[in-house]
């Protein structure tokens, strides 16, 4: 662990205050940011960890707790709120049997809420990791689910 | 938006062949700083993230302020929900964000530019960096551009996920790898921003304006639109519309003619009820406002806000009570917790509702609603408190028989709040307990 | 994300720096030139919606239909492209064919089976499909 972190602050070395940007790096690396991995951090930026847990904790996309493999977001603005992501909602807890901010037995999924992801055209929407699916369906939330 | 949808936007070339890096030829070989201040500035442009802050003005600011060093910063951080105008062009026209923001530099003295982008964005994030690589290969973008002498490179700095960050002051915050929350100001960017100096912070869809004012003149933008607002605004529009989408007409364009025109009218023919107009933040029309001209001064005259752009049309089957408690749980959750308005605030509001919404609700929360919005408007630190009641305001104002509905009948005619949707089906059946599975 | 390897890779100009206004124009007007004669010889013009909401319905799924398809048909001169959300995302995913010396033609709410359709109907017998 300590390796990576080094190296990814070295690659960010030429940058000023480049906190966020090697959370975002270690998060990708190693799924999500571990106590361990925050004190790492802040001894490598040389920065007090009090404040990279407060930087951590602050920001919706950084996990400080251990995911799923898979995240998924929902959105629940206002956009999706009208075309049914309550539906969506209640089937993805159903079926997933979690909660939201909770992960699956295998492992395999973690369900969150996420703000507008900007595609209100098609909603309601999703995202799974980085790629976002639209005009959802309870048949269309399967065939999704099941690519992963 | 021009060039969206005409052009591959991981190709340079696409670009240039639409009249591409001319404006910033111009620039740095022909004008001075001070003259490219003047064009924007007749041109009239007002910054499109919502507060209209006349951009010309904010350039020459920071142009004045003395400072060490300066930078340009993109507002991509597009949270508000229902907006999508800034991914639109980030991933359909990203090189006129570049061309713009190097034009900005060479007019306020500033040789590094950042683009503040949300983290949901990953294939905008993915477009820019391709874009940024491809302008830096034939030199418009890093050191002296068309031989001027003038050096100029563009960072991008991804967001976490803080629908605050949209605020200026916690967006440099932000990039400064601390927590984004807002502060007071005075100091403005222009004067102390980024790391103490020197600071232009611009939205997308502002900076997207820019090359092509240099290139057809002040004039050419002041003819459109309207008199206090010239130019275009994208409007993203979503809902219960026949086509939902993202269109780009001229400033003062009813709103009625946005959604019968391009929306082509409601879905299903069903009654139009409510357009909220800016997003969560922006403000509740009804009917009776349909032919209001959208622009900056003509809603705010009436307590509105064009704010974004964004434009949610709903018909009559959505409730106005369970619209609120979305909007106030989205705040609840938004709030960074600096300020003691908007942390509890927001979340009093959200209680109030989430009342009325189970038939709990009593007269008085009327009036709570609207002192706790009163004082959340004059007190909160930043935009995002004053702002967060816009909604409870205008639906109070027009919307309030169905408050009252909820309240003294306890029931909710369009079945939204399923509170109360759970009550009248134990009445029906004597009291025992059928209630749906939601 | 797969990328999908375009039927016929147009060889292009290199990029190059650019020194001056005049030398962007020349390389604008280079540009133009060389895709003037490219589409003459391509003859149709296919362009995919590419945003986030085309993406998000399935975007990639029609493209690599289409690409299919045109595999499968031995179709050569065609060049394929994409483009951004043009903002009729309602109606994602979305293509435009341009047949030469003929309008242009949007196609919406695509399926991979209508993408391969359009293909044979427009492409092969170059009849427009109305109800898509």
């Amino acid at each position: 662990m300590e390796a990576t972190i080094e190296e990814i602050t070295k690659a960010l070395d030429s940058e000023r205050t480049p906190l966020i940007s090697v959370l975002h790096a270690v998060q990708a690396e190693l799924g999500y940011l571990s106590t361990e991995g925050l004190k790492i951090v802040a001894k490598k930026l040389d920065i007090p960890l009090s404040k990279v847990y407060g930087v951590a904790t602050f920001y919706t996309l950084l996990d400080t707790e251990e995911k799923g493999e898979n995240v998924i977001r929902l959105c629940e603005s206002a956009p999706c709120h009208i075309k049914g992501a309550t539906n969506i909602l209640t089937e993805l807890q159903d079926k997933l049997d979690i909660d939201v901010g909770e992960t699956t037995d295998d492992n395999k999924f973690s369900l969150e809420m996420t703000s507008c992801l900007g595609i209100c055209a098609v909603a309601p929407a999703i995202m799974i990791n980085g790629t976002v699916y639209g005009n959802l369906t309870s048949k269309k939330l399967d065939s999704i689910l099941d690519r992963y | 938006m021009r060039n969206c949808g005409h052009i591959d936007p991981e190709n340079i070339k696409d670009y240039i062949t639409r009249d591409g890096y001319q404006a910033l030829g111009t620039v740095v070989t022909e004008l001075k700083p001070i003259e490219v201040i003047e064009i924007i500035e007749q041109s009239g442009l007002r910054g499109r993230g919502g507060a209209g802050f006349p951009t010309g003005l904010k350039w020459k600011f920071t142009h004045q302020a003395a400072g060490k060093e300066k930078y340009v910063v993109a507002n991509a951080d597009e949270g508000e929900p229902g907006t999508s105008k800034d991914r639109l062009i980030m991933e359909g026209d990203p090189h006129s964000l570049l061309e713009a923001m190097a034009i900005a530099g060479y007019a306020i003295g500033a040789n590094t530019g950042y683009i503040y982008i949300r983290g949901e964005y990953q294939l905008a994030i993915k477009r820019l960096k391709i874009a940024i690589a491809q302008a830096k290969e034939m030199g418009l973008l890093g050191e002296n551009l068309f031989d001027s002498g003038f050096n100029f490179e563009i960072k991008i700095r991804e967001g976490a996920g803080a629908y605050v960050c949209g605020e200026e002051t916690a967006l440099l915050k932000s990039i400064e790898g601390e927590r984004g929350e807002p502060q007071v100001k005075p100091p403005y960017p222009t004067n102390e921003g980024l790391w103490g100096q020197p600071t232009l912070i611009n939205n997308v869809e502002t900076l997207a304006n820019i090359a092509v004012i240099i290139r057809e003149g002040a004039e050419w933008f002041n003819e459109i639109g309207t008199e206090g607002c010239p130019g275009t605004k994208v409007f993203t529009l979503s809902g219960d519309v026949e086509n939902e989408g993202i269109i780009e007409l001229p400033m003062g364009t009813p709103l009625r003619r946005i959604i019968e025109g391009f929306g082509g009218g409601m879905v299903d023919d069903k009654e139009f009820k409510v357009a909220q107009s800016g997003g969560s933040s922006g403000g509740c029309m009804p009917k009776e406002l349909l032919d209001t001209p959208m622009d900056y001064d003509s809603l705010a005259e009436i307590g509105m806000t064009l704010g974004s752009g964004a434009l949610l049309v709903m018909d009559e089957t959505h409730c106005i009570v369970d619209i609120a408690k979305c909007l106030m749980q989205f705040f609840k959750h938004e709030s960074c917790g600096k300020c003691v308005p908007c942390r509890e605030g927001n979340k009093r509001l959200y209680n109030r509702l989430d009342k009325i919404s189970k038939g709990e609700g009593e007269l008085e929360d009327l009036e709570r609603l609207r002192d706790l919005a009163d004082t959340m408007s004059k007190t909160a630190l930043c935009g995002l408190g004053q702002m967060a009641p816009t909604s409870i305001y205008t639906t109070l104002k027009y919307f309030k028989d169905e408050y009252l509905t909820h309240i003294e009948d306890n029931n909710c005619t369009t079945g939204s709040c399923r509170g109360l949707v759970d009550l009248e089906v134990q009445d029906k059946r004597g009291g025992k307990d059928y209630g749906n599975n939601n | 994300m797969a990328e999908v390897k375009r039927v016929k890779r147009t060889c292009e100009l290199e990029n190059k720096r650019i020194n001056s206004l005049r030398e962007l124009n020349d390389f604008k007007e280079e540009i133009r030139e060389e895709r003037v004669g490219n589409q003459k010889r391509a003859g149709v013009r296919i362009t995919t919606a590419m945003g986030s909401c085309g993406i998000a319905v399935g975007a990639q799924e029609i493209l690599e239909a289409i690409s299919d398809e045109l595999t499968t048909r031995g179709l050569e001169d065609i060049s394929i492209h994409n483009t951004g959300c043009i903002g009729l995302c309602e109606q994602e995913p979305l293509v435009k064919i341009k047949i030469e010396d003929q309008p242009a033609v949007f196609y919406g709410n695509l399926t991979p089976e209508l993408a391969r359709e359009v293909v044979k109907n427009h492409i092969v017998d170059n009849q427009i499909i109305a109800s898509c």
